[in-house]
């Protein structure tokens, strides 16, 4: 088979499918979407039958994931990093569970915060649950290892976290394919009663992840994804995780390090392999991106052995992805320079789009509250966080997903009323419909301004659960229909939506306002797909 | 061979596109390749720029050392100045689009980002949509840019004209058509400045 030009989120899409995937669970996250979108748009997915529509939120796909291994086919759940804290609860006690299928976990983590609010490290989840996790170098080890993941979580019976960072879900390379497998077929578990965590059955089970802890360590021996190179100078000796590794042989002719290296691709890492490099060189250099896990775990606490440098010793800044030219400082080798950028250059920070339906929403929003002190506006993760930044500046948070509408709660309990949430339709179905339901249980003097684009914008127009729901929704929810009104965000309608917000910032109760106008992006490819179609019947 | 190149723009301006031609072509031709992109939110007016590196050996890193990008490529005259850092200053050429995009209050004059960019050793700007737009269509900006770009690849012009082929296959021969013009119109452009 031809090489194929992938993104690391694609090839371990591919790997996937052709490990013998039934079915991928996922919300949409920068930078984990692609994985999906390319199974999704995979002929030979569809072919083969595997599910692939996107999840509510990253709990649920983590559950139907869970439920899928249970049944004993091959599942693989995609999020970004963060998705992972929504995910935990049902991630961590996957660990104690056990897998039937194979189940592999994958989080996309955002070092630099290019799309994201932290630079958490998932691999700190893996140790969490004591599973396996597998780290890539490159595309063609996350194809590879995407395979190796669902053999790890049948040999074992065990999830396997798989991690990668932006840089590598978003570049591209060659992959080349090897066999696709078939799928399972449907099997329960031996023990049906293997997936219920009662305390007398999760201690047996925890017991029994606990014993498995030495032959994850005595596989990620033999595996092949951590490798010692063995090299004549001592004088010092580098751990490079996953893409460090890159930046690290970058810096040498011929890609050739003098020094001895410990190629990290899989954890638990070895001690077998730490300490034969450890005893052989005066120092050693770790270089992995994302937090000092590795680093912190060969020093310990007191460091009373050799020298250990990292982040942790400032040798590497602790915060920011790694590059070549960050490696070649902490190496002391010298680095080019380039031209001095001129001063002329001003910062170009993303904004929402010319037409965006958002920037009505918050005009007429802007308005409506410039009667009260400012400050009471706490908002959400999606396009309409940009509203933070100038000429709109009508925002006073963002936090995680969903907690627009449950920090609102708590403000207006601190008496701040009225207070206002700004949320997303897709945010609103992820997490926010169980914080409106406090509200209305709290009569909460709240209004919640749901922002209806009719999709998930921000990750580039994935479909919406709540598409064509919200109404209802809140209906369900219990706030009174009087109190859910429905607006639509254009400049011709800025009065009246003015007019709208400052009845329901008057009401001392629950208020919904959906604001809906569909996204100006999904728009025009809609209205292009159908033009295209148009000049396709008419030829 | 070795080439590695900044491809910069803003957002929607179509530098992915530049780089999936100058890929295609660079597989053609037996090289490997690597190539960052940006995706997200930076996507939405902001600035953008994906590194391309194209090697006849394997590539490392998915990004280029700070001060060896052999090429740097813009569709945007300020954009290409944001990515100067990253040139080698003995070797490094700039090629860049002579429009700017303003969709920002504080956007310098145009004379002082010219200024600064005729300033560096190698340079070529063009003045993109008025070739693509003579055309036909000003969206094409981004492939003059490549034509202009091309005699600094080392990559067989054939290949880049295939690559073209075949990328836009999808789009019917009208699209294949204009971008094979505006590839050879910006090719023209760079050969007349000899």
């Amino acid at each position: 088979m031809q090489k194929l030009l992938l993104l690391g989120d694609e090839a371990i899409a591919q790997g996937a499918i052709d490990a013998g995937l039934s079915g991928v669970y996922a919300y949409p996250g920068t930078p984990s979407t692609e994985i999906t979108e390319y199974i999704q748009a995979s002929k030979e997915a569809k072919e083969r039958n595997i599910r692939s529509n996107w999840s509510a939120n990253e709990k649920t796909a983590m559950e139907s994931a869970i439920g899928m291994s249970y049944a004993g086919k091959k599942a693989l759940v995609c999020m970004k990093h963060v998705g992972l804290n929504v995910a935990a609860d049902a991630f961590v006690n996957a660990a104690i569970t056990g897998a039937n299928g194979g189940l592999v976990v994958l989080s996309a983590d955002d070092p630099s915060m290019h799309s994201s609010q932290n630079e958490q490290d998932s691999r700190f989840y893996g140790k969490f649950a004591m599973i396996p996790v597998l780290e890539p170098s490159n595309q063609q080890e996350a194809y590879d290892m995407t395979r190796y993941a669902f053999t790890l979580s049948e040999k074992f019976g065990t999830p396997v976290l798989i991690r990668v960072t932006t840089r590598l879900a978003h570049s591209r390379a060659g992959v080349q394919r090897v066999e696709v497998l078939g799928q399972n077929d449907l099997h329960l578990p031996s023990n049906l009663k293997q997936f219920v965590l009662l305390p007398s059955i999760a201690r047996k089970q925890y017991n029994q992840l606990l014993g498995k802890q030495a032959r994850f360590e005595d596989d990620a021996l033999t595996s092949g994804y951590n490798q010692l190179i063995e090299k004549d100078n001592h004088k010092l000796g580098i751990v490079a995780c996953g893409l460090a590794y890159n930046y690290l042989i970058e810096n040498f002719e011929d890609h050739q390090v003098p020094y001895p290296v410990l190629k990290v691709g899989q954890y638990p890492v070895p001690h077998d392999l730490v300490r034969k490099l450890y005893d052989q060189v005066e120092e050693i250099l770790v270089l992995e991106d994302g937090y000092p896990l590795f680093e912190e775990l060969l020093k310990g606490y007191l460091n009373n052995g050799k020298k250990i440098m990292g982040r942790l010793d400032g040798s590497i800044p602790m915060a920011g992805e790694l590059n070549p030219n960050i490696v070649a400082h902490a190496l002391g080798i010298p680095v080019n320079v380039g031209h001095q950028n001129p001063a002329v250059i001003q910062g170009r920070p993303p904004s929402l789009c010319d037409g965006c339906s958002h920037t009505d929403s918050f005009l007429a929003l802007n308005e409506a509250l410039s009667k009260f002190s400012s400050g009471r506006v706490f908002s959400d993760i999606g396009c309409y966080t940009l509203s933070a930044l100038k000429p709109l500046e009508s925002i006073n948070s963002c936090v995680d997903m969903g907690a627009s509408i449950t920090m609102a709660i708590g403000a207006a309990d601190a008496g701040l009323v009225p207070s206002v949430a700004s949320i997303g339709d897709s945010t609103f179905t992820h997490s926010g419909m169980t914080g409106l339901l406090d509200a209305v249980n709290n009569n909460s003097p709240i209004v919640v301004v749901i922002l209806d684009n009719s999709t998930t914008g921000m990750t580039g127009g994935q479909q919406s659960s709540a598409l064509g729901k919200i109404d209802t929704i809140c209906l369900g929810l219990g706030v009174h229909p009087d109190h859910i009104r429905v607006i639509t965000p254009l400049r011709r309608n800025h009065e009246e939506n003015v007019k709208v917000i400052t009845e329901e910032l008057n009401y001392q109760g629950v208020s919904v306002i959906i604001a809906r106008r569909e996204c100006i992006q999904t728009l025009g490819r809609r209205m292009k797909l159908k033009a295209m179609q148009k000049m396709e019947s008419n030829n | 061979m070795k080439k590695d190149i900044i491809l910069a723009g803003v957002g929607g301006q179509g530098i992915l596109t530049i780089a999936t031609v100058i890929g295609t072509a660079a597989l053609m031709e037996g090289l490997q390749l690597k190539q960052a992109e940006v995706h997200g939110m930076s996507q939405r007016g902001g600035d953008v720029q994906s590194h391309l590196r194209l090697s006849s050996k394997p590539v490392a890193s998915d990004l280029i050392p700070e001060g060896k990008a052999d090429l740097v490529i813009s569709v945007e005259p300020m954009e290409s100045l944001r990515y100067i850092n990253m040139m080698n200053k003995e070797t490094g050429w700039l090629i860049t689009s002579m429009n700017p995009f303003i969709n920002m209050s504080n956007y310098p004059s145009l004379e002082e980002l010219l200024a600064e960019i005729w300033n560096l050793p190698r340079n070529v700007t063009i003045d993109a949509e008025k070739v693509a737009k003579e055309l036909g269509s000003v969206k094409a900006a981004n492939i003059v840019v490549l034509g202009a770009a091309s005699p600094y690849l080392e990559i067989k012009f054939d290949n880049l004209e295939k690559a073209i082929e075949s990328i836009f296959a999808e789009k019917g021969n009208d699209v294949i058509q204009l971008n094979l013009k505006a590839l050879r119109a910006g090719r023209e452009l760079a050969d007349k400045r000899g």
